[in-house]
Formats: C-alpha cells, structure tokens, sequence
C-alpha cells in the first residue's frame, strides 16, 4: 500500500514559516518537489522577522 | 498557506494525507495593493505583536512593512463586524475592493510524501519574568522587546529610550540565562542563543550611544559558534562591555531607578542601580508542542521539544517526518537553516522517485524579434503616497513623454500590483515596445516582477531597465518636492538613455553531470554521500587514509548514551554496498578543475590516476586533535588528551583505577594556540567525566574551566555531573593552571577564586581539552578557489543563510572542515550539504544570469589580470589560434564586473552593463 514504486507523493508539507521552514521549503521547490507551507499567523519569517540584527555580523535580519 | 495549522497526518511515509486548518484572512491577497488606507480608517485599536506589543495598530493591518503575503488581513478578534455585526467602515475605503468578510475557514486535504516541522520556539512564561521585575516594573524588558526599542521600524523608531519616562537610559543591565539553565522555571536546558544576541544588543546600544554604562551579569559565556568568541571579544574591547559572572538575585525599585543584588565571583554581596534592565529570555518549546506532537504522531522529549537521537538530529520519531530549526532544541540561525536544508534532503531521500511529479512549471512564449528602432516605454509609479506624496508623478511622466524614442508613458498608482502588470503587457502589445523603463522603488527587491512580466509577452528580460525614484528621490529629498521632482526627471532621462542602447541577452543554462564528489570518508562525507546517493545520483566518496570512519574511529560513547562504533558500522556498512556510491580509500585528489555542473577530478589512487567527472564537490576533510607542547603533554604520562582519556575509559578495569583527574578546558583553544572556541570539549569532558563516575564513583574529579559552554540539552549532563560530585572550577586566561612534573608523579596548581586561594593537586591523571583544528586543506582549497578563514576552515558562502555553500558555484562544506562541532551537527550538516549539492543534480542544468561577462577576443591581449583577480574562478585564459585569450565561464559568473573593470584594453563587457551602455547614462545626465 503506497509502497511500491511510482506510488510516492512529490509533494512536501512545511509546518512553520520562520527560517527554518521557509529555507526547507525553498530548497525542496528547488529540487522539484511541490511544497505546501503552512504557517499559523498571518505572514512568515518568524521569530528571524522581529530582529533588528543579528550576531556576529550585525548584518540586518529582514 | 497562512492562518493555517495541521488537523491530522494520516497513512505512512510517502504517502501520507494532511488535513490542513485555514482561517480566513477577510482581505483578498490578490487584490489588496497593501496601500495601508483600511489601517488609517479603522476605530479599533489593537496592541502590536510584531512590536511585542509596545506599539498599537488597527484591526485590518499586516504585521511589517515588508511582510509576505504582502497583503494586508483583519484580526478577527478584534474586528466589529466580525464580533458585534458593525461598523464595516473599511470597505467602502478600499480602491482595490479586496475587503470580503464572506471568507470562510477551509479544511483542505493535502496528499504529501513527507512532512517537515518548523514550529520555532515560544516564550518563556510570565511568571519566570516576574521573579525579575518584569510586569511591575516599566523598564524592565525582555530581550525581544529590546530588540523592537532599538529597531529603526520598531515602536521609537530605534531611539533608545525607557518603557517608563521616555528618557534616555545611560546604565542597563543585561541578565542572562531568564528561563534558561534554570530547573526551578522547568527549563533545565541552555537556550544556546542568549549570549550572543546579548553582546549584539549591548553592541548596537554602545552604536547609537557609546556613552552608555552596560553590564552583562552572565553564568558562563556560551559564545561558542564559529567566530563568536572573536566578535565577543571584540564587542568587549571596543565597547567596553561589564562582564559580570553571577547570577542576580533580585530587581526592586529604588527611585527611578532598578536596584539589582548579586554575589560576585569572589562570593561578595553586591548591590548596583541601573536605568533599564534586560532579562536575556531563552527559547521554550512552542506552545503548541504537546497537540502538534499529538497530530502529526511523533515524541517529544521532557521538555516537549522533538525527540530526535544523536545520530538521527533531523529525524522525529514517526518515519516520514522530520524536523528543523528550534523545535529540535534551542539553537541559532546558521544551526536552523543548516537542518532546513538537511532536513529537505531527508525528505528528498525517500521521495527521489517521485520528484518532479508534481511540479507546476512555468511556460513562456518565445520571443519576439525586435525591430532595431527603439521603441521605449515609460512607466511612473506614485506607490500610493510613498512617491507621490512628494515626487509629482505627472510632470515626471509627461516629460517622459518628451524624451526621445519614447512611444508610451503611463502612471499608476502601484507599478507592482497585478492590474499593472496587465497595463504594461497592454502597452507593449498596443505600441509594439522593446524596451521598458519603470520608475519606482528599487530593482533589488522589484526588478524580477517587471521582468516577468516582459517574459510573459515575449519579450527578453534584459530590455528592461529600471529607475529608483522612491529611495533616490522622495525618501531621502522628503521635504524639497521640487528638487525631487526634478532630480526624478533626470533619472528617467538617463535611463531612457541606457535603454536605448540595450540589446537581448541570451537566457543561457548549462547542463549538470548528475554525479556527486565527496572529499573525505569521516562521518560527514559518508553521511553526504549516502544522502545524495539515497536521493538517487551516483557520488564518488574520497577517503585520504586507509580507512574510512574518521574521527568516528576514536570515539567510545556520546554523551547521551549512542554506540559510535554501532554508527561507524552501519554508516560504513551502507556506503560501501551502496550501488551509487563508489568508495575510494588511500587516495588524494590531484586536481580539480572545470565549475559547477562540470567538473573533471584526477584521483590520485594506490593504483594510479583516474580522472573522474561530476557537477558538484562536497568538502567534508574534517578535523582532528590538536596537539599541545604545554601542560608537559608528551613529557608526563600522567597527561593525556580527552580521547586519550575515552579510550583508557572503554576498558572498565583500567577506569577502576583513576582516583583522583584534573581536567583542563581551553587547553589549546581560546588561547595562544588557538584563538576559537572548539566547541565539543565541554561537552567531551563532561561525557567521561560522568563515565569515570559510573565506573568508579569514588573518583575526585575537577574540571577547571574558562566557561562551560554545555549549550542545548547538554547542560542537564552538566548537571548530572555537579550533582555526582564533579568539581568545576574556574580560572581566569591570565591565571591558568600550572602543571609541574613531581618524581614519578605530578602536580597541578591552580587559583581557587571562591576559595581565593591557590589549590596544590596530584592526580593520577591530567586530562587536556586540546581543541580541534582541521586537517591540511591548503593545497585543496587553492585547487578549489575557496577561502579559508584565518584558522583554515573552509569559508562559507554567508555565515547565516548559506551555511554550506561557498563562493565558489558547484561546491559545499560540512563537518570538521566548517568548523569545530559536535557529531550531531556535523550529521545535521553534512545532510544539508548534500541538499544543497542535490540541487543542481535534480535539475540537470544551472541557469544562468544573463548579466555575466563576455569577453571581445579581438581586443584581448591575453594579459589575465582577470583571471588572477575573479574571486569565482569564473574567467580563465584559454588558447585561441596559439594566442592566449581570456573566456569567460558563464555558469560560474557572478556578473560582478571586476573582470571589466580592470581589462587595460576594454576586452570585457557586462551584459545589461556596457561600457556604450553606462557612457550614455552619464552624457545624458549632462543634458537636460
């Protein structure tokens, strides 16, 4: 059941929008998987959205 | 998909079904321009999240300027329509008609062959701050809202300033590990990031105030990352930053000011007024972890992150999903993109056969030929009242419309909405256009929308060219509306100029060999290899020694429990019987050349040379110990090394007789030996010291330590180990530790500071915590064009967002040779790096920019000043007719123009950037 070859789903679900799942989802589309990110507020970025720099580099964070 | 959560995760790896949960938004996303003007005629006030709440906005708002979906969404609990039936006094106020509160919630069944967990991290409760102040006393703030105050978008518009007066604070207090490290508060854990965005925060407030008195009253400095400790120190020398090592006990309030009580390092009571304080909040699990955990089936750990093993970091406990970034542990940036893109990779393994299925891709219609006259038109965006306000829109397109060979101008309010995407398709077909100018914001952000749209009608994309006028010309002239007027008009002349002279550029892809090289068979590079052999292309694995395994070889135990040697079996096992992975031991490679997508490699083997082709390289060359000349390491046979000590360890009859260890961190790192923090040593000697625990509980252990950086789930190892009697005592860099041969035996001297006296040892043994440095990569690196930082780890691409890709185009890093690291993220690492290295191999072409370097063969004079100065090893010299001449590589190509810049004889041009091109800008800018 679901096992066998050609049976496999292309698509990949990304449960967050902060870094982490915006970069996993980038990089699945990427590499041709269709990709379902769902992210319970109403924009993504996250927590990385809120700062004003980051460390080491004080690069800006948006 | 936003305002949306998982209901249920059905059926099995592969194949899985995922109920999704959507509220509605009550805007519609397509048509919302994000103007801001339903904001401005709202009555209902609601507190600010995204500026932890210190600013208020209104019910229909988005969350940041720059938010995406840009558009904007109402909150439904706050809104008066959708709680008490009034008001709607929005829509009417919406041009764009995007206000429909006949949305409804959705439930979507989504059929996937995977599932990755991104949740991030939650806050630490309010009752864990309020042992701090926080609540009762205005200007004590978490670090998040600190970070709102000094953020130029934030609530002050990044003015410094206290919650409670408005003034400006002139002493603030940082307080470290606030719902960290911390049993009591349930958080036995280390956040793993509060030390650095402390001394990131302290930095930007000496930035924007240097006078300010700032003291960070910290347990341990866990600044262990790569290049933290040197940005630490730095911070500390030019800012002149108060460390201060202690835990503070109390906060009251003492006029207008915050009183703080704590004991110093030397166990005095001490008390210090500050103006702001500056809890250091850590990271909590998410909220939500317990029912997320329920629905999507998988375990989490006592602190209710997500279970994962040592050996497994990305892997939740249900097959088929897999997790990424803080919902893992606490960690940083670098750490939670390196696992996003290890864990795409993880699911690209068991989904290879499926890629590409369910894809949409786009269509273009081919291009149109265009007639040699040109034929420009203008579009001017008002971008609301952002331009408009203060640019006057209209005169500067109709003065478009006096410039030469322009046939159509238009204005709109937003350039960049979908409606205007339509008028400039219009336009082109209408007046038969080939070139297109906009005039709006900046082409960073916006230039690939309007060039879109050119493909869209066929026409190339570089016969685009566009004009900045909201930064240039109404943001920084805000208040000289003429002159920013003006200075709008002679921009767009300009541009017209350029226009003219451009021409298509070819929209160039190069083909990938679908083949993967890995140097280094230690548990990086097969952990590489295996994932890109498992997501189904063939990988040649290059081992320098006879064996492969590595580092993994030495290692006895982890310190939460793992066999390595169960892991160097398996892993071993798996790559050498793997049908895509070709193991090669005791060979070198030679060479390298070629660039991304082809490559051509001579190995050199025990056999001879072989010449091997792929279109990628994974570095994983890794690290080993280092080795010390002091503490009589090699001169005592009571001093060992801490693997030295993991291997006495392994045999329980030997362990039995160690009574007495003096363990020594920082022995070769953040030192004179090594400047950086090795990261896995504390960790290390924790792990045997709880193992010599375990074997003979009667042993005196001491551990003498600079900071014990036992970040993450470590810490409740450190613990464990205090609690079992490990001794752990600090010495300062300037007081370290003497070790004095004594007859047969030997001695270790030391400052007990708490004691404030100097403590005369002689153990059986003394461990060294030496430190990791890399292997010889000298010659490879040059092979590869790659830099290396000043300690020779390999350099990274960007420190945060591209962890595992370097400048070079086609090649990737993981492990040892990236920087010191425990075997969790190497393996976390390494998996990233082959998703990264999969990327063009899934593909099968790279495309390219079509603004890279061309070189005129008839004026090259084949002098390779470019060669010599391209930092992507992307133009070199070739041999045309016996003459030298410089080609450029396309695939490799930036497009950053160094190459043109410095050609004496002006063989080199950019596309989209030619020297016709540029000279025209100018002359017309002389014009008017």
């Amino acid at each position: 059941m679901g096992r066998e070859h050609g049976a496999k789903s292309g698509a990949v679900l990304v449960v967050g929008g902060g870094v982490a799942g915006v970069q996993a989802a980038l990089d699945l589309a990427e590499m041709g998987f269709h990709v379902y990110l769902v992210e319970k507020s109403a924009s993504i970025g996250g927590a990385m959205a809120r700062l004003d720099k980051t460390f080491p580099t004080n690069d800006c964070a948006l | 998909m936003t305002n949306a959560t998982l209901e249920s995760l059905e059926g099995e790896a592969g194949k899985f079904t995922a109920k999704v949960h959507r509220l509605p938004r009550f805007i519609n996303e397509d048509l919302c321009t994000a103007c801001g003007v339903c904001t401005m005629y709202c009555p209902v006030l609601v507190s600010d999240t995204y500026n932890e709440e210190l600013a208020i906005t209104r019910a229909p708002h988005k969350d940041y300027p720059q938010a995406v979906p840009a558009s904007f969404y109402i909150d439904p609990k706050k809104c008066l329509f959708l709680n008490y039936e009034t008001c709607q006094i929005c829509i009417p106020t919406c041009q764009a008609k995007a206000i429909d509160f006949s949305q409804k919630e959705e439930r979507l069944d989504l059929s996937v062959g995977a599932v990755i967990l991104a949740p991030g991290f939650g806050r630490i409760s309010d009752k864990v701050l309020a042992r701090y102040g926080y609540g009762r006393f205005p200007d004590v703030v978490t670090s998040l809202e600190f970070e709102r105050i000094m953020c130029a978008s934030g609530p002050s518009r990044g003015e410094i300033i206290r919650p409670s007066d408005g003034k400006h604070p002139q002493k603030i207090a940082f307080l470290q590990c606030i719902g960290s490290r911390d049993i009591t508060s349930g958080n036995g854990y280390c956040s793993s990031v509060c030390c650095m965005y402390a001394v990131k925060e302290a930095t930007v407030v000496k930035e924007h105030a240097p006078d300010v008195d700032i003291s960070i009253f910290y347990m341990d400095m866990r600044t262990a990352g790569k290049g933290f400790d040197a940005s630490r120190q730095r911070a500390r020398d030019t800012h002149h930053l108060r460390f201060i090592r202690s835990r503070v006990a109390e906060v009251r309030e003492r006029g207008d000011k915050l009183r703080l009580s704590y004991a110093d390092s030397e166990g005095n009571h001490k008390e210090d007024d500050f103006d702001m304080v500056v809890l250091s909040v850590g990271l909590e699990s998410p909220e939500d972890a317990q029912s997320l955990a329920v629905t999507a089936g998988i375990k989490l750990n006592q602190y209710d992150f997500c279970d994962t093993k040592a050996f497994l970091p990305l892997d939740a406990s249900r097959p088929g999903v897999y997790v990424a970034g803080a919902f893992q542990g606490p960690k940083d940036i670098p750490e939670s993109v390196m696992q996003a893109i290890g864990s795409a990779a993880a699911a690209a393994e068991i989904l290879h056969e499926a890629r590409g299925t369910e894809v949409i891709r786009k269509e273009y219609p081919s291009e149109m030929g265009i007639a040699e006259e040109p034929r420009i038109g203008v579009f001017v965006c008002h971008c609301g009242i952002n331009i408009g306000g203060v640019v006057n829109v209209s005169e500067v397109a109709s003065y478009a419309r006096t410039l030469k060979d322009v046939v159509s101008v238009d204005d709109s309010l937003y350039s960049c909405s979908q409606d205007s995407q339509k008028v400039i398709k219009d336009a082109i077909k209408e007046h038969n256009l080939n070139r297109v100018v906009v005039a709006a914001c900046t082409p960073r952000t916006h230039e690939p929308l309007f060039q879109e749209t050119l493909r869209d009608i066929g026409l190339n994309r570089s016969l685009f060219e566009m004009v900045n006028i909201r930064d240039q010309c109404s943001w920084v002239h805000a208040h000289e509306p003429k002159e920013a007027t003006a200075k709008a008009k002679d921009l767009v002349r300009m541009a017209v100029a350029k226009a003219r002279l451009l021409y298509p550029l070819p929209e160039q892809t190069v083909p990938v060999i679908p083949k993967a090289l890995v140097i280094g068979g230690g548990i990086a590079g097969m952990t590489a290899a295996l994932s890109i052999a498992e997501q189904g292309f063939e990988c040649f694995l290059v081992e320098n020694s006879a064996q492969l395994g590595g580092n993994l070889r030495r290692l006895k135990t982890t310190l939460t429990g793992e066999d390595p040697g169960q892991l160097l079996n398996e892993v071993e096992t798996r790559a050498r019987n793997h049908p895509r992975i070709k193991v090669y031991t005791n060979t070198q490679v030679e060479n390298v050349s070629g660039y991304i997508g082809n490559f051509a490699s001579t190995l050199s083997t025990e056999t001879g040379s072989e010449v091997i082709e792929h279109g990628v390289v994974v570095v994983a060359t890794g690290g080993r110990e280092h080795r010390l000349k002091k503490y009589l390491y090699g001169q005592s046979k009571h001093v060992l090394t801490q693997l030295e000590l993991e291997e006495i360890l392994s045999s329980p009859e030997k362990a039995k007789k160690i009574n007495e260890v003096v363990m020594i961190q920082c022995a070769g790192s953040r030192g004179d030996d090594l400047s950086y923090c090795s990261k896995l040593c504390c960790g290390q000697a924790v792990k045997n010291a709880l193992r010599l625990k375990e074997l003979n509980p009667a042993a005196s252990i001491y551990v003498l330590y600079r900071d014990v950086r036992t970040y993450g789930f470590m810490e409740d190892y450190y613990r464990e180990a205090r609690e079992k009697g490990v001794v752990f005592i600090n010495y300062e860099k300037e007081n370290p530790p003497v070790v004095m041969p004594n007859d047969d035996k030997i001695t270790v001297e030391f400052m007990d500071v708490l004691l404030g006296e100097k403590v005369k040892l002689e153990p059986d043994l003394v461990t060294l915590s030496v430190g990791i440095v890399p292997n010889e990569v000298e010659e490879l690196a040059k092979l590869l064009k790659i830099p290396l930082t000043q300690e020779n780890f390999f350099l990274e691409a960007h420190v945060k967002l591209r962890p595992v890709e370097m400048a070079v185009s086609g090649v990737y890093v993981c492990g040892l040779a990236h920087s010191p690291k425990p075997i969790d993220e190497s393996i976390s690492q390494a998996r990233a790096a082959a998703g990264k290295a999969c990327v063009p191999l899934s593909k099968g072409f790279v495309a390219v920019e079509p603004i890279v370097s061309s070189v005129g063969k008839d004026k090259c004079i084949g002098c390779g000043i470019c060669e010599s100065l391209c930092p992507y090893k992307a133009i070199h010299l070739i041999k045309v007719d016996k003459k030298k001449k410089a080609e450029t590589i396309t695939a490799s190509c930036k497009g950053c123009g160094i190459c043109a810049s410095h050609c004496p004889t002006l063989a080199i041009s950019m596309g989209g950037f030619t020297n016709e091109e540029i000279m025209a800008q100018i002359r017309a800018f002389g014009e008017c």
